[in-house]
């Protein structure tokens, strides 16, 4: 079967509380047969569904790929990205040695002038004007191991509270919906949910393009006997969509409108556990109160949809046995997105379902490791979910890593990304470390950013696998290994931990991205408070030893998880503590939450402003640390279309594509499938504007335009779609646009969510226009 | 009976409180959640004085809806485009942090101002036993609180940076 024009493959039909059908999908090199390969473990790295793959290995080369038959996770399965995307590591362009800037031209240099550069700028800022002045960016596809030492390094070492991951971009709001919740991060269920659920919910999750093996599972249940019913919001008509009961394609920036109409009319109806409300939640008159007026007739015309459509969809919702719902992008880059995905949240609190088979909440991420990301306190957060407001946390932490507990910056909350964008812009930080991400691509407003990245106040570090646009303004690039090259743990979307071994040797001189950061750590002559080394690992199983510990006792507990029981069993689902070394493949069945004001990560956020509560609040507001219904009021979005700008605009994701495309784009299969971006119609939209398939239109906004040619879909009449992968690399001109620009952050807002501090790629007014070749 | 006095004391209050929420955020257009917040915290503000239109009547008070908020100062007027362009090219110097800084006690204090004058005349409203006036008062409290405590946490969050680069 060609997996570019089906890429979910065969289905392999199940029945409720069956268990799920093995299919393994394999990809090998022309030529290569499977028994003349060597077979490593490890999992995906070009999404967050952690799907088990077998790396497969001839004459020290990657030669292709395997499902794990196995995998509670993947079954053997594997989506095309995955099947394609490892030819990307042999990619001739791989950078080898490390470049640094010379009269204005980046150029080779070994890996000592590199790092002296580094810390020598880096000592010189510090003694100039202190931690304050440098930054760190990283991503959501390094390792567990990487992100820890960043971390430790960041935080304990050079003392900054500037270091967030590009997951501010995917996942924050995830991570912020579930702590404002339950008070914790940490996903309640299990994609195992699937096979027991009679209810499939999916919130702005395009499901069959960011986890196609996430899909197939739900598609075989959707194929076979006892199907689940499928409710689908998105303003797309999406491959999901076209499966779905019912498909709400409502209005750009009007997810909360619609959630509070649905909590509404589970409220009106009395489809609430009552029992379960009162035992387990704080909350419930606020939240009463607050959807009182918001009936279906209401949000109708706030969000384009039909009041019966609404009403249907909340009957649907609380009709259902077993709910399970899944939220991304679609909430988590629009308007009101914390807000937005914890009213889905609240659904389940309402209902009573959580934590038991079939019940599944699924606050879904971007990216493959955002977990670890987010675990590990490289993201706005502390490791381990701790507390930054919590003092008795900061000891804590400051303890296990042998330092003062005022070497730990948390006066504030540790700066979000697009503050650290801020800083730079003002000249603050003025040393900006960027570690596997793209930002000249995948932040918004592209123009601003990339005069952020060229302003010579600022010394940029970019640590990369290829020459991407942000590399391409660097002062001094650093070439890391990846995926296949290097050995580590990550951790997908819920919650299971994957090993993923050392395949083949890195090219050239590239390191791996754990090593780096050792390296400037040593350089910089980091220590604890004793005058020993801070960092006290040089390996990636030391330094999963450490993070063990570090983890102990928290919700992520991985206190029993050994690089060796992870080679023997392949994943294990966190909290691994010694009560649960098997791990745990549900949260909260016995509504144990984690918003206990002595242990919870956090004490809630106003939603519209994103001001925390302070300790004494928190405590008075939940004492006994239940879970909190959150509520909040609609507000229109801060752009909305205009006679000038009469389009919503909607940037997203293609099944062919990931992030900026550095590697799918080098996948010759996946290239070839989508070589190129475009701008998504409705038909009624692309005839009354005189525009064909594949014609070329300019689309623009405030901030900025592009001209791609036209795809006419069933998207929602008024609104327009663009894939946000493409940007400069394999184009002409290099880092920015060089005549017609066609990256879709050209277009978006520097806007963001109050609570999440999530980017708003998912909204913004733009024209369109018929354009010219 | 003062309640009148009362109602157009915190109105005033609120007025000028929403007046300079959108003023700050003009000022600050670089700072984009501070630009997006304050439109969205004036509108909220703005729309108490419609509230307490509600009740004026009963206590012979008039709500100047209109003064500051419109013409040359409103969005789009001349000042708006005047204090956003000089944003714009403040934009990439550290000095607008410090006036940040300065811009949100200003805020905290007015919204403090407000606050104390909510208090003031739901106190009123319990003695005239007033219930009406009562619900519209605790609820319009409750947001101006809102806005309190966001001018903390912005300064909490501004303030490492600006005093230490």
């Amino acid at each position: 079967m060609n997996r570019i024009e089906n890429p979910w493959g065969e289905r392999t039909p199940y029945a409720r509380d069956g268990e799920w059908p093995e299919r393994v999908d394999m990809q090998l090199a022309d030529g290569v047969r499977p028994d003349e390969v060597e077979w490593f473990l490890s999992a995906s790295i070009l999404h967050s569904n952690g799907d088990e793959i077998d790396i497969a290995v001839k004459d020290g080369r990657i030669v292709g790929v395997r499902g794990d038959r196995h995998s509670r996770v993947n079954r053997g399965r594997l989506g095309p990205k995955d099947l394609y995307g490892w030819q990307a590591n042999s990619s001739a362009d791989r950078l080898t040695r490390p470049l640094v800037r010379e009269g204005g031209e980046l150029r080779e240099a070994d890996w000592d002038t590199a790092m002296e550069r580094i810390v020598a700028r880096s000592k010189e800022l510090l003694a100039e004007s202190g931690p304050g002045s440098h930054g760190f960016y990283t991503s959501g596809q390094l390792f567990l191991e990487d992100y820890y030492t960043l971390a430790m390094m960041v935080r304990a070492g050079v003392g900054t509270n500037h270091l967030d991951g590009n997951t501010r971009l995917c996942t924050a709001t995830a991570g912020e919906a579930l702590k404002e919740s339950f008070g914790c991060d940490g996903q309640p269920g299990s994609y195992s949910d699937i096979d027991h659920t009679d209810a499939i919910c999916c919130y702005g999750h395009n499901v069959a393009e960011t986890q196609t093996v996430l899909w197939m599972r739900m598609l075989d249940r959707l194929h076979g006997p006892d199907r689940p019913r499928l409710l689908v919001v998105d303003p797309r008509r999406t491959p999901v969509a076209e499966e779905a009961d019912i498909h709400l394609a409502l209005r750009g920036g009007t997810n909360l409108a619609l959630m509070n109409a649905l909590v509404h009319e589970l409220i009106a109806h009395d489809r609430v556990e009552r029992g379960y409300i009162d035992a387990n939640t704080v909350g419930f008159e606020a939240l009463a109160k607050t959807v009182k007026g918001c009936t279906p007739a209401w949000a109708a015309p706030i969000c384009g949809l039909e009041a019966s459509e609404i009403a249907a969809a909340a009957e649907l919702i609380g009709t259902s046995e077993r709910l399970f719902s899944t939220v991304l992008q679609g909430f988590y880059q629009s308007h009101q997105a914390t807000a937005a995905a914890c009213q889905v949240n609240n659904i389940h609190l309402l209902r009573g379902m959580v934590g038991r088979p079939g019940c599944g909440l699924l606050q879904m991420n971007g990216q493959p490791t955002a977990q670890n990301t987010r675990e590990t306190g490289a993201n706005g957060d502390l490791p381990g979910f701790r507390n930054w407001a919590n003092d008795s946390h900061v000891e804590e932490l400051a303890r296990i890593w042998n330092v003062e507990p005022s070497q730990i910056p948390h006066y504030g909350p540790p700066t979000h990304a697009m503050q650290i964008f801020r800083y730079c812009e003002q000249g603050a930080i003025r040393f900006l470390w960027i570690s596997a991400t793209n930002p000249a691509v995948s932040l918004p407003q592209l123009d601003r950013i990339r005069s952020i990245l060229a302003d010579e106040r600022l010394f940029l570090v970019v640590q990369d696998i290829f020459l991407s646009e942000t590399a391409q303004f660097a002062d001094v690039v650093l070439p890391a290994a990846t995926w296949g090259e290097k050995l580590g743990t990550f951790t997908n979307a819920d919650r299971t931990v994957h090993l993923s071994e050392k395949a083949v040797d890195p090219p050239g001189e590239a390191r791996p991205d754990m090593e780096i950061f050792l390296d400037y750590a040593r350089r910089m002559g980091f220590k604890d408070k004793d005058g020993a080394p801070l960092v006290k690992w040089s390996d990636p199983e030391a330094a999963f030893d450490a993070w063990k510990e570090c983890s102990r006792g928290r919700l992520c507990d991985y206190s029993a998880i050994t690089y060796a029981r992870l080679r023997e069993k392949h994943d294990i689902q966190w909290p691994a503590g010694d009560a649960h070394p098997d791990g745990t493949e549900r949260l909260y069945g016995d509504a144990d939450f984690w918003a206990d004001p002595d242990r919870s990560e956090a004490y809630a956020r106003d939603l519209l402003t994103g001001a925390p509560l302070e300790q004494s609040d928190y405590r008075a507001l939940n004492p006994e640390g239940k879970a909190i219904l959150k509520a909040a009021d609609y507000v229109p979005p801060h752009e909305e279309p205009s006679e000038a700008r009469p389009f919503e605009l909607g940037t997203g994701r293609t099944v062919y594509h990931f992030h900026t495309r550095t590697k799918t784009g080098r996948a010759p299969e996946l290239q070839a499938a989508a070589p190129e971006p475009w701008a998504e119609l409705s038909r009624s939209d692309a005839e009354a504007l005189g525009v064909a398939e594949g014609e070329l239109v300019e689309v623009a906004s405030p901030r900025g335009s592009v001209r791609v040619p036209a795809r006419i879909t069933d998207i929602r009449p008024g609104a327009v779609f663009l894939p946000f992968h493409y940007g400069y690399w394999d184009s002409e001109s290099g880092a920015s646009p060089n005549g017609s620009a066609r990256a879709a952050n050209e277009l978006t807002i520097t806007d963001w969510d109050p609570a999440s501090k999530q980017p708003l790629f998912k909204l913004g007014a733009v024209s369109v226009a018929k354009a010219e070749r | 009976m003062k309640l009148g006095m009362a109602i157009e004391e915190v109105a005033h209050a609120e007025r000028e409180l929403a007046d300079r929420l959108l003023a700050v955020g003009q000022r600050h257009r670089t700072d984009h959640d501070v630009y997006h917040l304050t439109r969205t915290l004036a509108k909220m503000e703005r729309g108490h004085l419609d509230a307490l239109a509600r009740h004026a009547g009963r206590y012979g008070a008039s709500i100047d809806r209109d003064a500051n908020g419109s013409g040359r100062a409103g969005p789009g007027g001349l000042i708006e485009t005047a204090r956003e362009k000089s944003a714009e090219l403040l934009g990439r110097r550290p000095e607008p942090a410090l006036l940040l800084l300065r811009d949100l006690r200003e805020l905290h204090l007015l919204a403090a101002g407000a606050s104390l004058d909510w208090v003031a005349l739901a106190q009123g409203a319990q003695a005239a036993k007033d219930t009406d006036l009562l619900a519209t008062v605790s609820e319009c409290h409750n947001e101006t609180l809102r806005t309190l405590k966001w001018t903390t946490y912005r300064v909490k969050e501004a303030a490492p940076q600006a005093l230490t680069s």
